[in-house]
């Protein structure tokens, strides 16, 4: 028996379309009252006096490295950074070691995420086996598994093979799945460190072109024409993609797109002192290629804010920027970074934002448990945050086991006070709520 | 003076004087019997090289020795950390706890010295980086053209070849143009970066039309993997286009002079009559090499209140 009343707050709730001040009671794991004044004696208080109350939010992109790298990473750390950054979903990439692509491995992660507690863990599968691009995944032996796989991506690498990558959708459809890609022409990006363009010239590293993605991102456009198959493009990051989702869009293409907060936040300008934690795939782009990814978010041609959050090891990063790997952490930084760079300027307002960072990404996954809307009846996967805190990016207090990051210090606007899920604080009053912490 | 020697972004016209100068009063030096000044005692320089090098490697062990200095080199793989080996990052706090002064660094990976400058407290003098720069090979470039022209203002330099991979046309392009020059880049157009325009280069795909008003023809090593990458057709084709043979060398006006970094492929970028000729100043560069890197190293790490050298 737990029940909280969450006082005071402004509830934003994007399924509904609301946006009012008012209290919301929830008990055992649901919204059992929302209105004004309310009073439950038998609750405990959950203070959101100037705070902002909406979906939990979900994150339809992001690494959590086990199996394989748990010096990195595990599920149980990335769930509590998820919970820290105002999660209560998240979906996790299959390049693990072993790769996610088949129906035991699926049910390993998403059952470690239940085990953890602190999210949902939803888990991706892999289209190829081993993320070759060579041969199918067990797709449907996956999409039948208690993980209930419906979103399919070689993410890190695209699918080279226009008539692999046919193959896929035609099938993925039959599963009513998502084929996702990590838009890239390897052939055009083989080497490359950073955007190509003015800077990578005089830097002296070797650039990976926006159209490496844009050509990608049209052929994609095209066979999901072809086969009717759902197709969702990941990290969009140039101005020339934005511009082909909203055309498919507007041709009644089944496209849906995302966008990264650091490709919303930094230019490939990040890379002027070498800084490895500022390479990531695809690249920081232009300032340009930034406002494009701004409107697409505003317009609603992306429909998803996601994190990428790619931890990796210290060392790992600590090297020569050529060797170091792509990537950079996301989940404690999303929620901040969304507020301070897209609403705080007047890019979207607090509706559109809360959107793209749950509602959009939760109907997307068809995760009826998440993205609202908040009304009685209604899974208690809430986040709390107080939208005026002002406070800087300090990377030795993230709750993921990785810290690379090139925002060290940067002052952010807006932060989690309260995470609930179902029904029960992961985080409260910004800490990790110690009776989660307590059952670790 | 800088801490450290990281790009020709950092020099203005002035500082790239005084290197000039100090140089000239420095390669004096070299002329005597007895070759050292005692200005660097006591300070320890450590080369340290990621990419094999003979000439640059030599020239600044030598400058540091002549100048006194304890020099250490280091040679090493560059390797990722996940392969077996140390890293970079250690091999900067290794050499931090011994006490070096000065890291003379080369590396084919781009940004590696910038990379070391954060690391260690010494200063970093970058020796070439990927495709990024070499700016002590631009100041002695720069000498070596100042030897045979007073002035820089309206001096015409046509650098010639890989101008995409190259570190030293990066490095002699920003800094021909901090002292007034005029650049012109030719070569494959796939190894022209479209960028070269905003760097304040002209471009000419084709060398003959830009001979005649050239005073300095600075030719780049090809380097033979460009042509398995498909960046040109084959080294004959090459040659026939862009490299400087005695009939294109007459074209030229007669006080000019023909440049390269070394080491020189001859028949493919130069011709071996071209590169015999006395307005080939090769060997000029290869001495001015040694009073130059002297003048930088007097300049960073010597006391100011010592007295100038010569």
């Amino acid at each position: 028996m737990s029940v909280y009343l969450i006082r005071g707050g402004r509830v934003v709730d994007p399924a509904a379309g609301t946006d009012r001040r008012t209290d919301v009671v929830v008990r055992d794991g649901v919204v059992s009252d929302v209105g004004d004044g309310l009073d439950a004696p038998d609750a405990e208080v959950l203070e959101a006096e100037g705070a902002v109350v909406a979906p939990g939010l979900v994150d339809l992109h992001c690494h959590l490295r086990e199996p394989g790298r748990e010096d990195e990473e595990t599920i149980a750390s990335a769930s509590r950074a998820a919970a820290a950054g105002g999660y209560t979903s998240i979906c996790a990439m299959p390049n693990t070691d072993p790769v996610a692509d088949s129906a035991a491995i699926v049910e390993k992660v998403w059952a470690a995420g239940r085990a953890v507690g602190l999210v949902d863990v939803v888990p991706a599968g892999a289209i190829s086996r081993g993320q070759q691009g060579l041969r199918l995944a067990d797709i449907g032996e996956m999409a039948r598994s208690a993980a209930q796989v419906r979103i399919f991506t070689d993410d890190g690498h695209g699918v080279q093979s226009s008539l692999f990558a046919r193959r896929a959708m035609e099938y993925i459809v039959g599963f009513d799945g998502i084929y996702a890609e990590h838009c890239e022409d390897e052939s055009l990006a083989a080497g490359g460190q950073m955007h190509e363009g003015e800077r990578s010239a005089v830097l002296g590293l070797r650039g990976i072109p926006s159209e490496a993605e844009e050509l990608m991102a049209a052929r994609d456009i095209a066979l999901a024409r072809l086969t009717g198959c759902r197709l969702h493009l990941l990290h969009v990051s140039c101005a020339r993609t934005v511009e082909l989702v909203r055309r498919a869009k507007a041709e009644g293409i089944r496209v849906t797109a995302e966008a990264t907060p650091h490709h919303f936040t930094l230019t490939d300008a990040a890379l002027e002192g070498y800084d490895p934690n500022a390479k990531v795939q695809p690249p920081l782009r232009t300032e340009s290629d930034r406002l494009a990814v701004i409107a697409g978010l505003a317009d609603g041609t992306l429909d998803a804010v996601a994190t990428d959050h790619a931890p990796h090891a210290l060392e790992e990063k600590d090297q020569e920027l050529t060797f170091a790997p792509p990537g950079m952490v996301g989940l404690e930084l999303a929620l901040g970074l969304t507020l301070t760079e897209l609403v705080e300027p007047g890019h979207l307002d607090l509706m559109a934002a809360l959107d793209r960072l749950s509602t959009g990404p939760a109907r997307l996954l068809g995760l009826d448990d998440h993205g609202g809307p908040i009304e009685p009846g209604a899974p208690a996967n809430l986040v709390v945050f107080d939208p005026a805190a002002r406070w800087k990016v300090d990377p030795e207090a993230f709750h993921s086991k990785s810290r690379n990051t090139p925002l060290a210090g940067r002052p952010l606007r807006g932060r989690a006070l309260h995470t609930l899920f179902k029904g029960r604080p992961t985080v409260q009053d910004g800490r990790m709520s110690d009776r989660e912490l307590a059952a670790r | 003076m800088i801490k450290h020697l990281l790009s020709m972004d950092q020099l203005s016209a002035d500082d790239i004087t005084l290197i000039l100068d100090t140089a000239e009063s420095l390669r004096q030096v070299t002329d005597r019997p007895i070759k050292k000044l005692p200005t660097l005692r006591g300070r320890t320089v450590c080369n340290l090289f990621y990419e094999a090098s003979t000439r640059t490697r030599i020239s600044f062990e030598l400058a540091a020795k002549r100048l006194s200095a304890d020099v250490i080199n280091f040679s090493a793989d560059a390797k990722s950390s996940v392969s077996k080996g140390e890293s970079f990052k250690d091999t900067a706090w290794t050499l931090e706890a011994m006490g070096v002064d000065a890291i003379v660094v080369r590396h084919g990976s781009s940004g590696a010295p910038h990379q070391l400058s954060n690391w260690a407290k010494a200063s970093v003098i970058n020796a070439g980086d990927g495709a990024h720069e070499h700016p002590t090979q631009a100041l002695l470039d720069l000498f070596s053209m100042r030897e045979h022209f007073k002035d820089f203002s309206g001096l015409k330099v046509a650098i010639v070849g890989d101008i995409m991979h190259s570190r030293v046309a990066r490095s002699n392009i920003k800094g021909l143009i901090t002292m007034g020059a005029e650049v012109t880049v030719s070569g494959p157009p796939t190894l022209i970066p479209p960028q070269v325009a905003s760097w304040g280069a002209k471009v000419s795909y084709d060398i003959e039309p830009i001979l005649p008003g050239t005073d300095v023809c600075y030719l780049l090593r090809v380097q033979q993997e460009r042509q398995s990458e498909q960046l040109f057709p084959s080294l004959r084709e090459y040659a026939a286009l862009w490299g400087l043979d005695a009939r294109r060398m007459k074209m030229m006006p007669e006080q000019s002079l023909v440049m390269h970094p070394g080491p020189m492929n001859r028949g493919v970028e130069i011709g071996a009559d071209v590169s015999e000729s006395p307005r080939s100043i090769v060997l000029n560069q290869v001495a001015n090499g040694l009073a130059v890197r002297m003048s930088l190293l007097y300049l960073m790490l010597g006391a100011p209140n010592q007295e100038a050298a010569a």
